[in-house]
């Protein structure tokens, strides 16, 4: 547990957002930003992941994927709601198939606005979902240790 | 048929399939279908529009609430996605469309959120 | 004949960055049938037209799609001024020529880099992506926006650009077509992409018209069309030629894409030796009254935008039809008969805008 922490793997799912947040948060992983310099990786596994980033609103259809995605993420694991449609519903918050935000039907750690987020905003949340990863890490482990 | 403006043409219900067949055979390739409606005139308005290099053409049908229309999506198997829509959507009747998903297209909660409930 | 099965595809999947779910036929390792289902992402924004006036609908309009999103506002605008007999000042139409333009580049470079990722080139993909940053910084200083910039308005546009700025961007992308040229050599040569790329997907041109496919996706089957030959904003005063590829293939797409590219560096070229000095934009008074269809030639197709107006501030309709939506039933057809594992790189190569097409 004490080596995970140093390298949390980070899962990306679009809710319904207009993708603006989404190809922002691809450029996080890529030359110019490189999120993985902090030692997070982009996967595409919801088991192999730590971090979740979530884009976007929550409609009826998509509701039950985060769900699932949500419970298939190991302990411990960190939301991270990026944009303001993931925090609130945004723009199309009074659209009639939007629900909200995300976290209408998941608990969310860390809420990063903007429309779009700006990756320095999304870098900035990833790390404060680092450490704050390593804390739920932590905790586990003492929790884990008393039994 | 009857011109309304540049490119756009009222048509009957009795006329659709005949132009459909028309611009299939001229190789037109189908833009959209349009469902609308209008509430100051109480009916659905669908456009089916076609292109043809540079050529374009409209042609709109105006359906009354408890009408149904012809489905399309046998000369056009396009037409498949929009006339489920116009469905789901509108709440408009599409005579035997080729894949009927019986409004699972989008899956929504609401039933057909553009039309108001007094209209129906 | 070997068993069949059904394969779900989707809709959180590693090489796509939005969902979408096929469900696929398969016979061994080939598919038969593919079956799209869409609506992960379906939102209603053209029901928004009930809630937010017709002004406040421009920022909706820019929310379809973040990647097209100045020219799904540009094609809302044009659709609006086109009933409101509004004559937009010359040096807006440019600048919206010029965005649209830097719009297109950025987005068949960050598609060239989903692609590499797709096939598994994963340099080439973060090269791409490299690439792009630097348009990014060009909308950043010209608009404030990295991807959604709410620049246009009903009767122009709301930002200048200086000329000093304007010249230069020309320069940088002089710089840009060089390396641009060195990193799409690499689609267009090495063998392991053209192994992945050449005879994959087939989509004749008759199957293109008769499936409604627009944009790149039939250009590259051989069909000259291209909305931007209609001479909207201010393509009248641009000589440019369509690209296209007659081999029908996923090269053929990514050969009329990687063309697009230069050909919109030479576009912006040719737009700022010409732009003249006037106002940015009109007033606009009065409510709209009327309908309008306006077509706009996006990255990714020919998008379409229906816009009806009763004289009040509330629109009847606003339909946008958006290219994705038109090409999901050429998708259909080139995954039939395709093998399993170019299922990724087949959906890849239509560009799927996911949000664009479902709204």
């Amino acid at each position: 547990m004490s080596t995970i922490h140093k390298s949390p793997w980070l899962l990306h799912y679009d809710g319904s957002s207009c993708n603006g947040c989404d190809i922002e948060v691809l450029a996080c992983t890529t030359p110019v930003y490189d999120v993985e310099r902090f030692g997070v990786i982009n996967t595409g596994n919801p088991m192999h992941a730590d971090i979740f980033l979530i884009t976007g609103g929550i409609n009826s259809q998509n509701e039950a994927v985060v769900k699932q995605i949500y419970e298939q993420m190991p302990q411990p694991k960190v939301v991270i709601a990026v944009g303001t449609c993931a925090c609130t519903g945004g723009i199309f918050k009074e659209c009639y198939n939007i629900k909200g935000g995300a976290d209408t039907v998941i608990p969310v750690d860390i809420y990063v606005p903007g429309c779009a987020a700006r990756p320095e905003s999304i870098i900035d949340g990833v790390v404060k979902g680092i450490a704050l990863f390593k804390e739920k890490a932590a905790a586990l482990k003492a929790s884990e240790n008393a039994n | 048929m009857q011109e309304i403006k540049k490119d756009m043409y009222l048509i009957d219900k009795a006329e659709l399939l005949q132009v459909i067949m028309e611009k299939k055979n001229a190789l037109w390739r189908l833009c959209q279908i349009c469902c609308s409606f209008p509430k100051a005139e109480n009916h659905y308005e669908v456009t089916y529009s076609f292109a043809n290099g540079y050529d374009f053409a409209n042609y709109r049908l105006i359906v009354e609430k408890d009408e149904d229309v012809p489905s399309i999506s046998r000369v056009y198997k396009s037409a498949i996605y929009y006339e489920n829509e116009m469905h789901e959507l509108w709440g408009l009747n599409v005579e035997n469309i080729k894949v009927d998903l019986h409004d699972k297209l989008y899956r929504i909660d609401v039933e057909t959120p553009f039309i108001e409930k007094e209209d129906k | 004949m070997g068993k069949r099965s059904i394969v779900p595809y989707g809709p959180q999947h590693p090489v796509l960055p939005e969902p979408i779910h096929l469900d696929l036929v398969l016979e061994d390792e080939k598919v038969l049938a593919a079956i799209p289902s869409i609506g992960f992402i379906h939102r209603g924004l053209e029901s928004l037209t009930s809630k937010k006036d017709f002004n406040e609908m421009v920022y909706v309009a820019e929310r379809i799609c973040g990647i097209c999103s100045f020219m799904h506002g540009m094609g809302y605008c044009m659709a609006v001024e086109d009933i409101m007999n509004v004559e937009v000042p010359r040096r807006a139409d440019y600048l919206r020529t010029i965005w649209a333009e830097m719009s297109r580049l950025h987005s068949h470079l960050l598609w060239l880099g989903l692609l590499a990722d797709g096939f598994g080139f994963e340099s080439l993909f973060m090269h791409s992506w490299r690439l792009r940053e630097n348009i990014l910084d060009m909308f950043e200083a010209s608009t404030g926006g990295r991807v959604i910039f709410s620049v246009n308005t009903i009767g122009g546009v709301l930002k200048d650009m200086p000329n000093d700025m304007l010249k230069e961007f020309v320069k940088k992308l002089d710089e840009m077509e060089k390396e641009i040229r060195e990193t799409t050599s690499i689609f267009l040569n090495d063998y392991t992409v053209k192994s992945r790329l050449v005879d994959v997907g087939i989509l004749t041109g008759e199957d293109a018209i008769r499936r409604g496919a627009v944009g790149p996706m039939m250009r590259a089957s051989g069909i000259n069309v291209d909305m931007r030959k209609n001479g909207y904003a201010a393509y009248n005063d641009i000589d440019f030629d369509v690209i296209t590829s007659n081999n029908c293939d996923s090269y053929a797409r990514c050969e009329v894409r990687i063309g697009e590219i230069f050909q919109s560096i030479d576009i912006i070229r040719q737009c700022v030796a010409k732009i003249p000095d006037t106002e940015i934009n009109t007033k606009v008074t009065g409510m709209p009254n009327g309908e309008s269809i306006i077509r706009v030639e996006q990255p990714r197709g020919e998008a379409f935008y229906h816009v009806r107006a009763n004289g009040t501030k509330f629109l009847d309709r606003f339909r946008v039809r958006t290219p994705t939506f038109a090409n999901i039933p050429a998708l259909t057809q080139t995954l039939q008969g395709c093998q399993y594992g170019d299922v990724p790189l087949l959906v890849l190569t239509i560009d799927p805008c996911i949000s664009c097409t479902e709204r």
